[in-house]
């Protein structure tokens, strides 16, 4: 097991017996991403894409943005129109910024909702194990197996009253398992740590176990897997978008920009509409892996570089 | 050995009455029925209720589930009312472009995993192994679809090397050596794109497989025998490293059904992922259900066939 990630509250206590008190969790990260200048440079950029982005969408009015024009349909780039206008006479550059506002916006949304269902499922089937586990992990083998992205998009399809609600809703709906059997494997080994003995002598009750001792212990563990979750759930939405089942044309994400390709004049001579967008996510998910993973070597001891 | 290839069928029975209650309710939710897909709309509401009972949709709903998955079982799907023919007979044209996709993106994928992950895990921390393990970063965040769509840019329209869509050179006679040359030639682009992204996890898996290898008592006796290094490696390390992923192609059929429902859409080639998408814009929901149904067996069979490969491999992780 990783010793790694010393829990917060046992760092803050005094240690006067050990002058070389360990570092805190938050340093050991921060100390780790700084080392790293890949990891580094895509915190900056993630961070200036994020607050330019929904900077500029505040200014910039989305109905405005999404509505015809006819009067300047398929433009090339120009002083006014910076990346061109689609087939509708709509601004490129404006439908990126609300674009990428959108796909962050609902990844984040996702990868928050599937890490709570997650890591509470795993949380109790791993501490309590036997019986309730067997059926829950019974059940997360199976909807590891299929095929989730048919399975989404034919849901999507199926739901009378779409919206983004119930588009995020689905894509929950499928997407907990993988965090579940994670966050159940660590709480397996976790209970059987002295300290969860000594507490349960002590005679605690379970559920302050698994939230006050248990969870604080995971809490690396879960913020580097919805780290990485989160790119991946920016993948799915645009990937969904850009076949058309994830959000609609009147509120457009990168995935729908990246689906103005499929149209073979569009791929071929009209790079200014979808490529910005496809480099855009290609740069954001790399971006996000590459804090991820420092993030994952700064609670593996091992793995750490400095 | 027999026990355990015993309890995991046992476990595979309720997959896949879960997977078809699943499909089941799915198509319930779908607006339209059966019927939709056979009459006209304009028929009289009476004849076409009169019809509802003979065909059973007013039923209570384990009777039509139970009707429905019986004639499943046959290879009954019913109607496909966009092409006026039973689905399965529409599967079955598809069938073979998306299986020979598959395919060549699995051997693509070993072909490019196995040199790549050898040269990285055997010549670890040095500068082919920072090249390789940089792809493998980049590979493994970036989305398919996106990789594929810059694929077709940069290759099929920019240099025109490869056909921009299609399976097959229109008007060639099926059989002849010109067929079978044009469907591997309009393969060749989508399969490698594929290929080169799915790779990525097979060749970080290999790298790390033969580091950790090379570090066991094993190798060091191997070695301290007068093993040569070209020994080593093939008979002691690739051994030990390979079966593991070998047995994992049963794993990658879940992988490989999402990644052809884009390639299949991207590079227009007429597939069941194809078929897929446009059943669905289409509404023609009794092909949809078909091919969910069937995608989730083919990935339940497909882990089933790699439990039970990797515990013949690895007794270790067999079932207790």
């Amino acid at each position: 097991m990783d010793k790694a990630p010393i829990p917060i509250s046992s760092a803050k206590q005094p240690t006067a017996k050990q002058p070389n008190k360990s570092p805190s969790g938050w340093k050991i990260i921060w100390r780790e991403i700084v080392r790293d200048k890949v990891a580094f440079i895509s915190l900056i950029f993630l961070c200036l894409v994020i607050l330019s982005v929904f900077g500029i969408s505040l200014v910039l009015d989305q109905e405005q943005i999404v509505s015809v024009d006819l009067f300047s349909l398929k433009q090339p780039p120009s002083e006014q129109f910076w990346l061109g206008t689609d087939y509708g006479g709509r601004d490129v550059f404006g439908q990126l910024i609300i674009g990428t506002r959108n796909s962050l916006s609902i990844g984040i949304i996702v990868t928050v909702l599937t890490g709570l269902i997650g890591v509470l499922v795993g949380l109790v089937s791993g501490y309590f194990g036997g019986t309730v586990d067997n059926i829950f992990m019974r059940f997360v083998d199976f909807f590891m197996i299929l095929p989730t992205l048919m399975i989404v998009i034919a849901f999507v399809t199926a739901v009378p009253k779409y919206s983004i609600v119930s588009f995020s809703l689905i894509m929950t709906a499928f997407l907990w398992m993988g965090i579940a059997r994670l966050i159940r494997s660590k709480a397996l080994q976790e209970k059987e740590m002295d300290y969860v003995q000594a507490s349960r002598t002590l005679g605690s009750s379970n559920l302050k176990i698994m939230l006050v001792q248990v969870l604080p212990n995971l809490s690396s563990i879960i913020i580097v897997t919805m780290t990485l979750n989160l790119a991946a759930n920016i993948g799915l939405e645009s990937g969904l978008s850009f076949l058309g089942f994830g959000f609609p044309e009147s509120t457009p994400s990168l995935g729908t920009l990246v689906s103005y390709a499929t149209d073979p004049q569009t791929l071929e001579s009209r790079w200014w509409i979808w490529l910005p967008a496809s480099l855009l996510i290609l740069v954001l998910m790399l971006s996000i892996n590459n804090v991820g993973q420092a993030l994952k070597r700064a609670t593996d001891a091992r793995q750490r570089k400095g | 050995m027999w026990r355990t290839v015993a309890r995991r069928l046992v476990i595979m029975i309720p997959q896949i009455l879960l997977l078809s209650i699943l499909v089941f309710l799915m198509a319930k939710a779908m607006p339209g029925d059966a019927l939709t897909g056979l009459l006209d709309p304009s028929i009289d509401p009476a004849a076409m209720d009169a019809q509802r009972v003979r065909l059973g949709l007013n039923n209570p709903w384990h009777v039509q589930y139970w009707d429905w998955i019986t004639q499943a079982v046959q290879g009954d799907f019913g109607q496909s009312f966009r092409f006026k023919m039973p689905v399965s007979d529409l599967i079955g044209q598809r069938m073979m472009n998306t299986v020979w996709l598959s395919l060549a993106t699995l051997i693509l994928t070993y072909l490019i995993a196995i040199p790549l992950g050898i040269t990285s895990g055997r010549f670890n921390d040095t500068w082919a192994d920072r090249l390789i393990t940089g792809y493998t970063y980049i590979g493994f965040a970036a989305p398919l679809f996106i990789f594929a769509l810059l694929m077709l840019w940069v290759f099929g329209f920019h240099f025109g090397w490869f056909p921009t869509g299609g399976s097959v050179e229109p008007g060639t006679e099926p059989g002849t050596v010109q067929y079978v040359a044009s469907k591997i030639y309009h393969l060749l682009l989508p399969a490698i794109s594929m290929a080169l992204i799915t790779t990525v996890t097979t060749v970080q898996y290999l790298r790390s497989e033969i580091i950790d290898t090379k570090q066991k008592d094993f190798i060091i006796t191997a070695r301290a025998k007068g093993a040569s290094e070209a020994r080593v490696y093939n008979r002691h390390i690739l051994r030990n490293s390979l079966l593991p992923i070998a047995a994992f192609f049963g794993y990658e059929i879940t992988g490989l059904i999402g990644g052809t429902i884009f390639i299949e859409n991207i590079f227009s080639y007429p597939g069941m992922g194809q078929l897929f998408l446009s059943s669905i814009s289409l509404r023609d929901f009794s092909v949809v259900t078909s091919l969910v149904l069937l995608y989730g067996a083919a990935s339940i069979i497909g882990a089933l066939i790699s439990d039970i490969t990797l515990s013949i491999v690895d007794p270790r992780i067999r079932i207790k």
